[in-house]
């Protein structure tokens, strides 16, 4: 870049950064006009949408499109919104992510630091899991929760995810306490710190960066999967993607474009809070873990 | 009895022998310092007796109990590691405290320990910082700190000085006997520094490839080394090793070596310490002596009863302030001589040496052990 610079005036080296930075400013502008689209049609009554421009801004912007998706739009027979199964996902996602981070956490502590014979083979097979499609998982999935008792519930929800996570969060721990000092484990063994010990007083503390990648790629994940949700819990227990997609094809009536715009902005929110919240530390940790490799 | 005995000690990792029988013993009080070359199995060594491996064979006893199956925290031994090992997300405070924490100390005595240790290491002021924010220097500190703070039966360091520039090694080093002498802690303490090991040492441990080649005081280590790899490694610059053959030299024995060039060969008297020594003529030898048993004839020992005067042209000349040594070829071999810096000795001339036999060591070049 540098060497590209100099080697030509630097008025051509400037134009060729404001080339850049307009190509970049073009793709955003590409990326976002979707989101763009969504919320101004939220905002929208339905009239102004049939008859207008999908990029004209609201006449009279007003919220009830977003009142009426939480509270009172029909998803299938039931005409309550989709603010219950917004919970369900809440409460799906939230210990599924849990569960999944501390887990792998605890197994990249014990792949790395200590290690057992065969402990490469159990890793090999955990990165298997990564690989192995959704579809694939589907009918011993279902049979395993039907035995078990947890069909169509949240906590069956929540297993599926955890198993289904547990290869990658398991590969995102192992990577970073790879890197991480033997010797601070021997220190803390001589200082008579047992295995949970150093787990939660040395080694813990020290990975803020890869539970922020792992919980944002769980989060994302979890949140947004459809296959699982409507595989094993439709009905009341139904995820928010599995709604969504119930309430923009119930066909009764006119299709309401605003208030399916509006789930659709619910289904997104939560993602969109933890990348704005979290997005810096994912980079970082992204990066931590490409250079310590 | 001795305090900390290795019996025998088998450590076998990945199918490879890392150490084969080693046995030392070290007294109460007592300063071990273990040398020897890269991937000899010092760290190995040090990592058996803390408990961090286990032994493949033998015993690792400390005031009389056999600890092989004793975990780390259960044998009262704390470590100093090369790389310091600070726990990165606590304070220096923290990291002091926490073998004292982790052992339910109550937190009033804990604070207590912590200064003391503290003060004692000067590190008063550095307790709220964490080791990021540490020079070299003071990380060391800090890792002393946290083990000075246990109270232990014995001290493990692992080459704790190796990441300090010159000068701090210095300080350092003085500190850490200051601290010896004044706790009369039992220490062991792995370099591959020899000078350290010297200075240090109440007794000092060679080891080559998982063997132990000697165990000595520092002084008969550099005196009487037991055999050639010992004598290289031990001195800097290291013991000069010359080959020749024993000749009869009138009623007295002598070695005799092959001169440089042109001049005819050089003999030097039998020294001292073979005096008893049967020989035979022609056999074989290998002489072992310090640049400093080599001098100019000023500088020569009044009390020497073996001098041998040789002069042979001056290779090198390396003036180090305090004295000079000055570099020549005696058998094919490069000797280094150790003289007073005022001495005029030049390059390309030639030079009388005196060569203090008492101070000299015979080794056998078949087994390469010193002949006694
Ligand atoms: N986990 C291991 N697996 C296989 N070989 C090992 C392992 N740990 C150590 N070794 C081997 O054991 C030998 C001794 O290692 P050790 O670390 O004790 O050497 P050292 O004397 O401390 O060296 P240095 O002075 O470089 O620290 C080396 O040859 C090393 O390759
Ligand atoms: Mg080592």
């Amino acid at each position: 870049m540098s060497a590209a610079a100099t080697s030509v005036s630097p008025g051509s080296a400037r134009f060729a950064r404001y080339f850049i930075y307009a190509t970049l400013v073009i793709f955003a502008l590409i990326y976002l006009l979707p989101l763009f689209v969504m919320i101004i049609t939220s905002l929208k009554p339905l009239d102004e949408i049939r008859s207008g421009n999908m990029l004209a801004l609201p006449q009279a912007p007003s919220l009830d499109a977003w009142f009426k998706a939480w509270g009172t739009a029909c998803v299938g027979v039931n005409c309550t919104g989709i603010s219950g199964y917004f919970w369900n996902s809440i409460k799906m996602v939230i210990p599924a992510v849990a569960i999944s981070t501390i887990l792998g956490a605890l197994n990249g502590y014990v792949l790395t630091k200590w290690r057992f014979p065969g402990h490469k083979l159990v890793f090999g097979m955990m990165l298997f899991a990564c690989f192995i499609p959704f579809q694939a998982v589907l009918i011993p999935m279902a049979r395993v929760l039907g035995e078990i008792g947890l069909s169509n519930t949240t906590a069956g929800l929540v297993l599926v995810h955890v198993v289904y996570g547990l290869g990658f969060t398991t590969l995102f721990f192992r990577n970073y306490y790879e890197a991480f000092p033997d010797e601070l484990i021997k220190a803390a063994q001589m200082d008579g710190a047992g295995f949970f010990k150093i787990f939660w007083r040395i080694l813990l503390p020290s990975s803020g960066p890869i539970i922020v990648v792992t919980v944002i790629y769980q989060f994302t994940n979890i949140w947004n999967d459809f296959l699982f949700g409507v595989s094993f819990a439709s009905g009341g227990g139904a995820p928010m993607t599995v709604a969504l997609n119930n309430l923009v094809s119930s066909s009764t009536g006119v299709k309401e474009y605003n208030v399916d715009m509006a789930a659709a902005m619910f289904a997104a929110l939560p993602t969109l809070i933890v990348y704005v919240v979290a997005g810096r530390y994912f980079v970082r940790g992204l990066m931590a873990g490409a250079v310590k490799g | 009895m001795a305090f900390l005995e290795i019996r025998d000690l088998y450590k076998t990792i990945a199918g490879a022998d890392i150490l084969k029988g080693i046995d030392i013993t070290l007294d109460k009080g007592g300063f071990l310092v273990l040398v020897g070359p890269s991937g000899c199995g010092k760290s190995t060594l040090l990592n058996t007796v803390a408990g961090l491996t286990d032994v493949t064979k033998g015993d690792i006893v400390i005031d009389g109990e056999i600890v092989n199956d004793l975990h780390p925290s259960k044998r009262d031994i704390a470590m100093v590691f090369q790389s310091y090992a600070l726990y990165p997300n606590m304070t220096v405070e923290g990291n002091i405290a926490f073998a004292l924490e982790m052992r339910g100390v109550p937190k009033s005595e804990r604070d207590e320990a912590v200064r003391a240790a503290a003060k004692t290491l000067q590190i008063e002021h550095l307790l709220k910082r964490r080791p990021s924010q540490l020079s070299g220097g003071q990380r060391q500190r800090v890792a002393m700190g946290r083990a000075l703070v246990r109270k232990p039966r014995v001290f493990l360091f692992d080459e704790p000085l190796s990441n300090l520039d010159a000068k701090l090694r210095v300080e350092m080093r003085a500190e850490i006997k200051r601290l010896h002498r004044d706790t009369g802690a039992t220490i062991v303490y792995v370099t591959h520094d020899q000078i350290e090991a010297m200075t240090m040492a109440t007794k000092i441990a060679v080891l080559k490839e998982g063997i132990v080649q000697q165990v000595g005081s520092p002084e008969e280590i550099y005196r009487r080394p037991a055999n050639l790899f010992v004598a290289d490694f031990m001195g800097s610059p290291a013991m000069n090793l010359l080959e020749g053959k024993v000749v009869t030299n009138g009623a007295e024995r002598a070695i005799e070596f092959a001169g440089s060039g042109s001049d005819g060969p050089i003999r030097l008297a039998m020294p001292s310490s073979v005096r008893e020594t049967t020989f035979v003529d022609g056999q074989s030898v290998i002489l072992g002596i310090r640049p400093e048993a080599i001098t100019d004839r000023g500088l020569t020992d009044p009390e020497a009863t073996t001098v041998s005067i040789v002069d042979a042209l001056v290779d090198l000349v390396e003036p180090t302030g305090s004295d000079t040594f000055v570099v020549t070829k005696i058998a094919g071999k490069e000797i280094t001589a150790r003289v007073r810096s005022d001495v005029d000795a030049r390059a390309g001339e030639t030079f009388q040496f005196a060569f203090n036999l008492d101070k000299a060591v015979v080794f056998d070049p078949k087994t390469t052990k010193r002949l006694a």
